[in-house]
C-alpha cells in the first residue's frame, strides 16, 4: 500500500494558500446537496459541524454523550497555543512550528504541522469572537503563560477550564447552525461500524444508547473527530467513557491505523492511591510556571516534606536540564520521575510519587497571586488527597493523558479510505512522538475551523453529484447485521467475570509492558497475553441488561472489546519501533545517561497498521518523513 | 468504612420507581461517592443482578454530566462541588444513603439515576451564542476588555450546565442556567448587539421547555458546583425587562442569526 501523503510542492510557507487555491469549489447552489455526517461534538468535532454547516452543507452529528457540551475536551485545563507574539517576546510562526516539530521528536509531518502553526493566530480570534472569555491583563489585552518545551509565553487560557471555555465556545456556534437547521444533532448515539460503498466512506450504524435502537446514517463523507485511546490502559486523566471504538471499527474497515504505540504519559498527575481508583486527575503542566519539582536525595527518605532540608533535595529537572529545568517536555519530565522513583527516592504512601513544591513562588509572589493563578487546581488537589498545598508541597506521579496516533491521514486529514476524514485527536498528524501542552486544543479547532472546511469540499466536488446512497443499500444492511450480531452475542454470553474486570487487567498488562519505558521481551509476552485474554473476554464476560435500553455495561463491554485489539496493535507498534522517540522509550535504546537515543537512518517513518482480517498479522506501511525546512537534530533541552 | 445506599430504581420513563437498599462494604474514605457506586455495581453483576445506571465521565467536576441527589441535596453534602467530587469521608460509618435522580418536569428520567436533561440545549439553541462567522473575526487584541468584566464573564462561564440548579429549586426553574450563559454573553462587547433578542429567546424557549418561574430564593446558587451567583439571576431580569420594553416598540428582532 503506498501512503500518499499529498503535501503540495512549493516552499513550506506557502503550500497551504497554494492548496486553498488549487482545490476545486462546490457550487453554493449544492452544498446543501451534500450530506457531512461528523462524530464527535468534542473541540475537533463540534468547530467542524459548526462551519460546514454555516457553509451551507446538510451536517450530522453525532456523538455518543447527552450534549456536545461534554465531550472530553471539556477536561483541558491549561491552554492553547498560538503565534501571536502579543509579549513580543520573539514568537513566530515559524518558532511555534519549529518547537512543535522538536517537541514531537521529529517524528511529525512537516507541512501539517507548519499549517497547524499559520492558523494558529485565527483560532485565537476566532473564539475571542464567541465570546470565550481567556484570561486578560489589567490593562485589558490578552494574558499569556508559558507551558512545556517552549521559551516564549505563547499559551492563551482561561482560568484552568480552557479546554471548558474553548468548548462551550464551539457548541453555541454548533448550537445556533441547530438552531438554523443547517446541523441535525444526534446526542446519546455511538457509531458501532462504519459504511462503505464501493470503497467510499459513505455512512454509520448507530446504537442510541437510551434506547437501544440501531440506526443506519448516509453521507457524502464521514467525519471521526473522535478523540485519543488512552483508556486502553484502564486508568488515565481521560473521561470514563473515552474510548476507540470509531476509530477501531474503521481500522477494521480498512483504514490504516499509525503509530498507535506513541501515547503520552504526563507528568504531573495526581498519584494512584489504591485498587478502587476509577481515573486518574492531571494537575496542569502550567504549575510547572511556578512549581518546583523534586525527590529526596536519599533513597527511602520517609521524612515529612517541610522536614527535609533544602540541600537534601534533588530539584532533578533543574540539574538535568538546566535550560528548561521544570518547563523540560512532557515525556522527559515523565521518565525522570519514574527514574527518581526507581532509585527509590519515591515519596507518599506507595512510593510512586514526586513533589512539586510553591514553597518559593509563594515566598515570591505571595499567596494570592499563586491562588488566582492556580486556586482552582489547588482546590481540586485538596478535594482529592485532603492536603493543602498552599502549605505541604503536591504528590504528582505520570499517568497517561494522550494518544499521538491515531488514524492515518494524508495533508488533507482523509484517511486512505475515500471520503473518510479523521480530525483532532483521532489523526495521527501532528505530533509525532510526544505532544507539547497546549497544542491538542489548537489543533482540534484548527482542524475543524480552518482546514477541514476547506479540504473536504475540494473531495466533494470530485465524487459524482449524485444523493446520498439510501439506507436501503446492501452495505447498510451488511454492516447493521454485524453490528446486531456483535451485541447480542455479548448480551447472551452467559459468561461470569465483570466487563470492568477485563478492563482494568488490560490496563495492567498495558501499563506494564507498554507504558513508561518498553522492552523487546515484556512486549513480545503482552502480545502473548493479550490475545489469552480477548479470549477470555469473549468466553466468560458477563454482560447484565438488555439491549433495548439504557445499558451501561454493555457500552462498556463494546468498547473493552475494542481495546483488546487495540493493545495488541500497540505493542506490535512498539515492537516494531527498534529506536527511542518521544513518549516510545525502548530501553534498548538509549544513550549512557539514559536519554532516549533515536534512530534517523531505519525509522524516520510513520507506521501505518493495516488490518488483515482476525487471527492473521496486520501489515506494516511506511510513509517517509522528509524534512525540508528544519535539519532534524539530537532533541536537548539541557 | 460500610454505608447502604437507598437507591432510586426506574427501569424508563414510563414505569413506576422505587428504592432499593444495597449494602457498600469496606469502603475507603477516600473513594469517591462514584467509586462506591462502581463497588455495588460490581458487586451486583457478580450477584446477577442489574447494575444502577448513573450519568458520570469526566469524574473531576467539569463535564457536569453527573446528577445525583444525595441525600435531598443535587451532589451532595459539601457546598462548590459535583457528585464525581463527592468523596466519602463526607459521610459516617454505618449511614443509610438516599441518592435520587435530578427530579424536574423538564428533565425525564431515564433509567434509575439517569435523566434526560436536554432541555438546556433547546436554551441554546434559540440564543446561547454570539452570530460569528468562522473566518471573519477581527484580531483578538483590537477590542481590550477590562479584566474585571473579563472576569466575570468568566465567573458566569464557568457553569457546567449540570441541572442541580433545576434540580435545587421548588419551582424546578432554570434562571441560573439561563441567567449564566445570557450573563457571560452580555457583559462582552462582542455579545451586545444580540443581547436583547438572546435575552428574550432563551427565556421564552426555558418557558416553553416546562421550567417553572424563579420566585427568588437561590436555592439554586447554593446548591451549584460551580457557585454561580445568584446576581446573575438579577442582572438577567434587568436585561429582560429592557429588552421587553424595546420589543413592544419592535426595536428587537425576533430571530438571531
Ligand atoms: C485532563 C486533560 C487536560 C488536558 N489539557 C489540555 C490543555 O491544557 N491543552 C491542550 O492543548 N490539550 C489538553 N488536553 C488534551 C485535549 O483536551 C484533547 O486532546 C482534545 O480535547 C481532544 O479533542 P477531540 O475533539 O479530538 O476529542 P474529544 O474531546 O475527546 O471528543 C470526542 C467526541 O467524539 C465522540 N465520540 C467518540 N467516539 C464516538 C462514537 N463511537 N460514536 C459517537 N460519538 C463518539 C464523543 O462523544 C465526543 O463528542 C488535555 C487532556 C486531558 C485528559
Ligand atoms: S462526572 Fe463530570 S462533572 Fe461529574
Amino acid at each position: 500500500m503506498i501512503l500518499d501523503s499529498k503535501i503540495p510542492s512549493g516552499p513550506l510557507e506557502t503550500k497551504w494558500e497554494k492548496h486553498i487555491a488549487d482545490g476545486k469549489l462546490v457550487n453554493p447552489a449544492n452544498k446543501r446537496k451534500y450530506e457531512v455526517i461528523i462524530v464527535g461534538s468534542g473541540l475537533a468535532g463540534a468547530s467542524a459541524a459548526a462551519t460546514l454547516g454555516e457553509l451551507g452543507y446538510s451536517v450530522k452529528c453525532f456523538t455518543f454523550h447527552d450534549s456536545p457540551r461534554r465531550a472530553h475536551s471539556i477536561a483541558a485545563q491549561g491552554g492553547i497555543n498560538a503565534a501571536k507574539n502579543y509579549q513580543n517576546d520573539g514568537d513566530s510562526v515559524y518558532r511555534l512550528f519549529y518547537d512543535t516539530i522538536k517537541g514531537g521528536d521529529f517524528r511529525s509531518r512537516e507541512a501539517n504541522v507548519y499549517r497547524l502553526a499559520q492558523v494558529s493566530v485565527n483560532i485565537i480570534d476566532q473564539c475571542v469572537a464567541q465570546g470565550v472569555p481567556f484570561a486578560r491583563e489589567y490593562g485589558g489585552l490578552l494574558a499569556n503563560r508559558s507551558f512545556g518545551g517552549a521559551q516564549v509565553s505563547r499559551t492563551f487560557y482561561a482560568r484552568g477550564q480552557t479546554g471548558q471555555q474553548l468548548l462551550l465556545g464551539a457548541y453555541s456556534t454548533l448550537s445556533r447552525q441547530i438552531g438554523l437547521g443547517t446541523v441535525k444533532m444526534f446526542p446519546n448515539s455511538e457509531m458501532l461500524e462504519l459504511v462503505l460503498v464501493d470503497g467510499h466512506a459513505k455512512g454509520i450504524v448507530t446504537r442510541n444508547l437510551n434506547t437501544g435502537a440501531i440506526e443506519r446514517h448516509s453521507a457524502h463523507a464521514v467525519v471521526l473527530a473522535t478523540g485519543g485511546y488512552g483508556n486502553v490502559f484502564n486508568l488515565s486523566t481521560y473521561a470514563r467513557n473515552s474510548n476507540c471504538t470509531a476509530a477501531w471499527r474503521a481500522y477494521r474497515k480498512g483504514a490504516t491505523f499509525a503509530n498507535p504505540c506513541y501515547t503520552q504519559i504526563h507528568p504531573t498527575c495526581i498519584p494512584v492511591s489504591g485498587d478502587y481508583q476509577s481515573k486518574l486527575t492531571l494537575m496542569s503542566e502550567s504549575l510547572r510556571n511556578d512549581g518546583r519539582i523534586w525527590a529526596p536525595k536519599k533513597e527511602g527518605d520517609r521524612r515529612p516534606p517541610n522536614e527535609i532540608p533544602e540541600e537534601e533535595r534533588d530539584y532533578y529537572l533543574e540539574r538535568k536540564y538546566p535550560s528548561f529545568g521544570n518547563l523540560a517536555p512532557r515525556d522527559i519530565s515523565s521518565r525522570a520521575a519514574k527514574e527518581a522513583c526507581d532509585e527509590g527516592r519515591g515519596v507518599g504512601e506507595t512510593g510512586l510519587g514526586v513533589y512539586l513544591d510553591f514553597k518559593d513562588a509563594i515566598e515570591r509572589l505571595g499567596e494570592s497571586v499563586i491562588k488566582e493563578r492556580y486556586g482552582n487546581l489547588f482546590d481540586i488537589y485538596k478535594e482529592i488527597t485532603n492536603e493543602n498545598a498552599y502549605e505541604v508541597p503536591m504528590r504528582i506521579y505520570p499517568a497517561v493523558h494522550y494518544t499521538m496516533g491515531g488514524l492515518w491521514v494524508d495533508y488533507n486529514l482523509m484517511s486512505n479510505i475515500p471520503g473518510l476524514f479523521v480530525t483532532g485527536e483521532a489523526n495521527f498528524s501532528d505530533h509525532g512522538a510526544n505532544r507539547l501542552g497546549a497544542s491538542a486544543l489548537m489543533q482540534g479547532l484548527a482542524d475543524g475551523y480552518f482546514v477541514l472546511p476547506y479540504t473536504i469540499p475540494h473531495y466533494l466536488a470530485e465524487i459524482p453529484r449524485d444523493p446520498a446512497p439510501p439506507t436501503s443499500h446492501e452495505a447498510f444492511s451488511e454492516t447493521e447485521e454485524e453490528v446486531t450480531t456483535r451485541t447480542q452475542r455479548l448480551l447472551t454470553n452467559g459468561g461470569k467475570q465483570t466487563v470492568k474486570s477485563f478492563h482494568k487487567r488490560l490496563g495492567n498488562l498495558m501499563w506494564d509492558y507498554c507504558g513508561m519505558a518498553r522492552n523487546k521481551a515484556g512486549l513480545e509476552t503482552a502480545i502473548q497475553e493479550i490475545p489469552k485474554l480477548k479470549e477470555e473476554f469473549w468466553d466468560d464476560v458477563n454482560v447484565p441488561g438488555e439491549g433495548s435500553e439504557l445499558n451501561q455495561s454493555l457500552e462498556l463491554a463494546g468498547r473493552v472489546g475494542d481495546f483488546l485489539e487495540l493493545g495488541e496493535l500497540m505493542c506490535r507498534d512498539a515492537l516494531a519501533r527498534e529506536e527511542s522517540c518521544g513518549g516510545h522509550f525502548r530501553e534498548e535504546h538509549q544513550y549512557e545517561d539514559g536519554e532516549a537515543l533515536r534512530d534517523d537512518e531505519n525509522f524516520s517513518h510513520v507506521a501505518a497498521w493495516e488490518f488483515k482480517g482476525d487471527g492473521n498479522a496486520p501489515e506494516r506501511h511506511i510513509e517517509n518523513l522528509e524534512y525540508e525546512a528544519v535539519k532534524m537534530v539530537t532533541r536537548s533541552y539541557k | 468504612m460500610n454505608v447502604t445506599i437507598r437507591v432510586w430504581r426506574q427501569k424508563n420513563d414510563q414505569s413506576e420507581g422505587r428504592f432499593e437498599d444495597h449494602e457498600a462494604k469496606d469502603l475507603n474514605p477516600n473513594m469517591s461517592f462514584l467509586e462506591m457506586l462502581d463497588v455495588v455495581n460490581e458487586d451486583l453483576t457478580n450477584a446477577g443482578k442489574d447494575p444502577i445506571a448513573f450519568a458520570h465521565d469526566c469524574r473531576e467536576g467539569i463535564c457536569g454530566t453527573c446528577s445525583c441527589m444525595i441525600n435531598g441535596k443535587p451532589h451532595g453534602p459539601e457546598s462548590g462541588v459535583a457528585t464525581c467530587q463527592t468523596y466519602m469521608r463526607s459521610f459516617q460509618d454505618g449511614d443509610v444513603i438516599v441518592v435520587e435522580p435530578f427530579r424536574a418536569k423538564a428533565f425525564p428520567i431515564i433509567k434509575d439515576l439517569v435523566c434526560d436533561r436536554s432541555a438546556f440545549d433547546s436554551i441554546m439553541h434559540s440564543g446561547g451564542f454570539i452570530s460569528i462567522r468562522t473566518g471573519s473575526a477581527p484580531d483578538a487584541n483590537a477590542i481590550p476588555i477590562g479584566k474585571e468584566v473579563a472576569d466575570m464573564a468568566m465567573d458566569a462561564a464557568a457553569c457546567i450546565g449540570c441541572g442541580a440548579c433545576v434540580a435545587a429549586c421548588k419551582n424546578s426553574s432554570a434562571m441560573l442556567f439561563v441567567s449564566a450563559k445570557a450573563g457571560q454573553l452580555n457583559l462582552l462587547p462582542q455579545g451586545k448587539p444580540e443581547k436583547d433578542a438572546r435575552v428574550l429567546n432563551m427565556v421564552a424557549t426555558m418557558d416553553e421547555a416546562g421550567f417553572g418561574n424563579c420566585t427568588n430564593q437561590y436555592e439554586c446558587s447554593a446548591a451549584c458546583p460551580k457557585e454561580i451567583s445568584e446576581e446573575f439571576i438579577s442582572k438577567l431580569n434587568r436585561d429582560y425587562l429592557a429588552a421587553s420594553v424595546k420589543s413592544v416598540f419592535k426595536a428587537v428582532p425576533s430571530t438571531m442569526g
